[in-house]
């Protein structure tokens, strides 16, 4: 009846994962209780968990991503402590569970982190920076984010029923094979990742689809903010490479569940497959992630220094030599197993060409601010801590390139130094940078500067701290993972990483904090104007918060920098005063379809990750069902009247023709 | 300012030839619908190629089982591939009936398209089922492991190609030949012919190749 599943799922002789999990579910609860009690919940379905709007959705795609990042971060700051205690010692994990959580470290922050936070800025900005009212495939869109969503709560359902993961957070056959992975560890990770692959490759394509078909008029391909441009490429990336993640997966779970040999040790299986196969995907990833940070960098550089990017198209140039290239290099990951001298050598300096157009892309962000009158406002803190961080990352990713140093430093903790210093550096730096960016456009108030001031300076510190002494740790010898050793050399740094994560800890606390402060100051830090930061692309163009519909009328594109161009244009005609004639507005209206197909899914991944076959065909003929049902529809668009859209649109006018009237007076 | 104005002039005409093509604005729905869904067939013809690669890599492996010319029947495949080919035709004529709103002609040539996609399914389950009672079935060898995982992904995808055929079927019944049925109708016409595609490549590297080694 329940397949595998049983009392014994439970971990009731572990009190660390049962007491997490415990606290999770009293957090879920009491946040549903709460939103019950206050009555919220029509509100929340009707505005949030139903919308198509693609504002909303990227609202919620970055609250999953920073929730999750909670989780990921203390799966990491577990990691720190057992290895600064571990010394001759087996700290305080046990093996098994310690590799639980190296895995769901690394699982939940590049898929459940870094990219939902990624998407999650795309989907808010894209579709304003170009001009238009909404991305290609609105429904489409909300069931990309339930799916990823379904996902995210699979791998947190493995913290109690069952247990996740203990083979790192790639799953490298033969050991993540049934005959030694019996568990369905495995399958809980493999599950989530399908499913919330299908969410990734959906958004993919419907970004896709928006910045190359949905452009306002005069949008010219060299005419795009460079964010729309890394999307571009970003999107097309995982348009091409989620695939190989699906069929991999796919392969993988065909071995486990029907016993096929894909991947295993008898029968003519081929495990090097799997690398092959993985990193082709793997690869093309981190560049699907830190592309469009290169792009919030672009914008938020250019703008707090007041001038238009510096070698604007060779920056485009850049990034697409970028997104080809980033599938040629895939073989690095692995130079020491066997592929030959010749091989690695090709794909040792595929990998340093690499750098080039990522080293153009710095020195463009440097010139930029050269002679521009720079604003040291949050944003722009996150930018300058990028560079210098993320050069230093690229400098050690330069060096594993070299085969015969990869040879040495291969799975050692200066790897784990190396992404993270990009991944957090890069990455994670620009999500941030984009979160204080944008949020007022998403919400009509500003954040906290000091609070953010205050957070930078903890992580960017906090990050050194941490991650540079696992760098001397590696060139001493040790290597990934390690649930306990007995080399002394290694012990003081990895007291001095633990130290470090307390401070990254300590920017985590003041960035909730300064969330906290000015959703109560938010009277004083309200944006009125929608244009904040003095912007120059077409988001800042809008109110803030936009109206659904975003724009009154499509904008008419003259040139790069499209709103400073307005802004120029405007002063000169000292704001043309005519009366523009609105028209009624078709918006796409709002449906449960990609929520419910969510559930769906979620019942589906559950019951194949247990072998409750009867579910798997439940789930799966309800999602089909939920698609009919969309399909059946009359209405898919509703109306706002002319006087309506007029009526939002003059009120935005007014504090606009405001505050220039008293930039005048002063 | 002004120099902003310019450099923004200058990179839609790059070589100044005084001509500035203007983006016109966003596309009709139509061409973006069909524009995603060729982005879809796309992602989805490389998640094909991980299994043709798969194949390349293993088809030598047999593992002491049987290699692909001792199980092939060259008769089957090659009706299958002439039901997957007609139905191509047939798919050809319901989209044509759905733009001039033929009811008579779309159902007919639906149910045409149907009933080739069924009888290759039937044809390509035997086939497996035939295997399976063998001994051959995916668990026997890599070789056979990659074969069946190949093949069986293009069936499935016709499969669900089956379902949506009589959804659309269906809606059509249902609702009349409404523009958004119209787009769904052309997205399906563009996964059956993209199915017919990969087929063509199933047949040559695992069938053609397979029974000359």
């Amino acid at each position: 009846m329940l397949g595998k599943l049983d009392w014994s799922a439970i971990p009731f002789d572990q009190p660390i994962p049962l007491v997490a999990g415990a606290v999770v579910l009293v957090a879920i609860f009491g946040v549903l209780g709460w939103v019950v009690v206050k009555g919220y919940l029509p509100y929340l379905w009707r505005e949030w968990i139903t919308s198509v709007d693609h504002k909303r959705i990227g609202v919620m795609y970055i609250l999953l991503a920073s929730v999750m990042l909670l989780r990921g971060g203390s799966d990491a700051i577990m990691m720190r402590i057992q290895q600064a205690v571990a010394y001759q010692s087996q700290g305080y994990l046990p093996p098994e569970h310690y590799n639980q959580i190296f895995s769901a470290h690394g699982t939940i922050m590049i898929f459940f982190v870094a990219m939902p936070f990624v998407i999650g800025l795309m989907n808010l900005v894209v579709p304003l920076q170009l001009g238009v009212r909404d991305v290609a495939f609105p429904t489409l869109n909300s069931v990309g984010f339930w799916l990823t969503a379904t996902g995210a709560l699979l791998v947190n359902v493995s913290l109690v029923v069952g247990e996740f993961a203990r083979t790192g957070w790639l799953a490298f056959p033969p050991l993540s094979e049934l005959s030694y992975s019996p568990g369905v560890g495995v399958d809980y990770y493999a599950w989530s990742l399908q499913i919330s692959g299908v969410g990734t490759l959906v958004a993919g394509i419907n970004l896709v689809t928006t910045v190359l078909k949905l452009r306002t008029k005069g949008m010219n391909y060299l005419r795009m903010p460079m964010f729309c441009w890394t999307t571009l490429a970003s999107n097309l990336l995982i348009v091409a490479a989620f695939p190989i993640l699906t069929a991999t997966l796919a392969m993988l779970l065909l071995d486990r569940y029907l016993g096929f040999h894909f991947f295993t040790n008898e029968a003519g299986g081929n495990v090097m497959m799997f690398m092959n196969l993985i990193w082709a995907w793997g690869h093309p990833e981190v560049y699907i992630l830190v592309l469009p940070a290169f792009g919030i960098f672009s914008e938020v550089v250019s703008t707090f220094s007041g001038k238009a990017l510096f070698g604007y198209r060779s920056m485009v140039l850049a990034t697409m030599a970028i997104c080809v290239v980033s599938f040629m290099v895939w073989l690095h990951h692995f130079f020491t197993m066997g592929a030959g001298p010749n091989v690695n050598a090709i794909f040792g300096i595929a990998s340093m060409i690499i750098a080039v157009p990522t080293g153009v892309k710095i020195y463009n962000w440097l010139f930029t601010m050269y002679g521009g009158r720079i604003r040291f406002a949050t944003p722009m803190l996150w930018a300058v801590g990028f560079m210098v961080t993320f050069i230093i990352g690229g400098l050690t990713g330069v060096l594993l390139a070299v085969p015969p140093a990869d040879f040495i430093l291969h799975n050692s903790m200066f790897l784990v130094a190396h992404f993270h210093n990009v991944i957090i550096g890069g990455v994670l730096f620009g999500a941030f940078a984009g979160f204080e960016y944008w949020f007022p456009k998403a919400f009509g108030f500003r954040l906290d500067e000091r609070w953010g001031k205050a957070a930078f300076w903890f992580t960017f510190t906090g990050f050194y701290v941490t991650f540079m002494p696992l760098y001397i740790a590696g060139m001493l010898g040790m290597t990934r993972r390690m649930q306990h050793y007995n080399v002394a050399a290694w012990r003081p740094w990895m007291i001095i990483a633990a130290f470090g994560m307390a401070v990254l800890t300590m920017g985590v606390i003041c960035q909730i904090v300064q969330l906290v402060v000015s959703i109560r100051n938010r009277e004083a830090l309200r944006d009125r104007t929608g244009d904040p930061w003095d912007g120059r692309s077409l988001e800042w163009a809008t109110s803030s918060p936009p109206p659904v519909f975003n724009f009154a009328f499509n904008p008419d594109v003259r040139g790069e920098d499209a709103y400073w161009d307005m802004k120029a244009r405007a002063k000169q005609q000292s704001l043309a005063h005519e009366t523009p004639d609105y028209q009624d507005i078709e918006m796409p209206r709002n449906s449960p379809t990609g929520f419910v197909c969510a559930f769906f899914a979620t019942i589906m991944g559950f019951a194949l990750i247990w072998h409750i076959w009867w579910m798997v065909i439940l789930g799966g003929l309800g999602a089909w069902a939920t698609f009919v049902v969309f399909a059946w529809r009359d209405h898919d668009e509703y109306v706002i009247p002319a006087g309506e859209v007029a009526r939002i649109d003059r009120a935005n006018i007014d504090e606009r023709r405001n505050l220039v009237s008293m930039a005048g007076a002063v | 300012m002004a120099m902003t104005a310019t450099v923004g002039h200058s990179h839609a005409d790059p070589h100044h030839v005084g001509l500035v093509i203007e983006h016109p604005g966003p596309a009709p729905k139509r061409i973006v619908t069909a524009y995603g869904f060729w982005i879809f067939l796309l992602s989805d013809i490389v998640m094909f190629s991980c299994f043709f690669a798969a194949y390349a890599v293993l088809s030598g492996q047999t593992a002491g089982g049987p290699k692909g010319s001792e199980i092939f029947e060259p008769r089957y495949v090659a009706i299958e591939t002439v039901c997957l080919l007609l139905s191509s035709f047939t798919c050809g004529m319901a989209s044509i009936a759905a733009d001039v709103r033929n009811r008579f002609w779309f159902y007919l040539s639906m149910t045409a398209t149907c009933m080739l996609g069924l009888i290759f399914l039937v044809l390509e389950f035997r086939e497996f089922a035939d295997l399976i009672a063998r001994g051959y079935g995916p668990s026997r060898s890599a070789f056979l492991t990659a074969f069946f995982s190949l093949v069986g992904c293009h069936g499935l995808h016709v499969s669900a190609g089956v379902l949506w055929l009589l959804t659309m079927m269906a809606q059509v019944f249902a609702k009349g030949f409404r523009a958004d049925i119209l787009r769904r109708m052309l997205c399906f016409a563009l996964f059956w012919h993209a199915l017919d595609i990969i087929w063509v490549a199933v047949f040559s590297v695992v069938y053609l190749l397979g029974s000359g080694v």
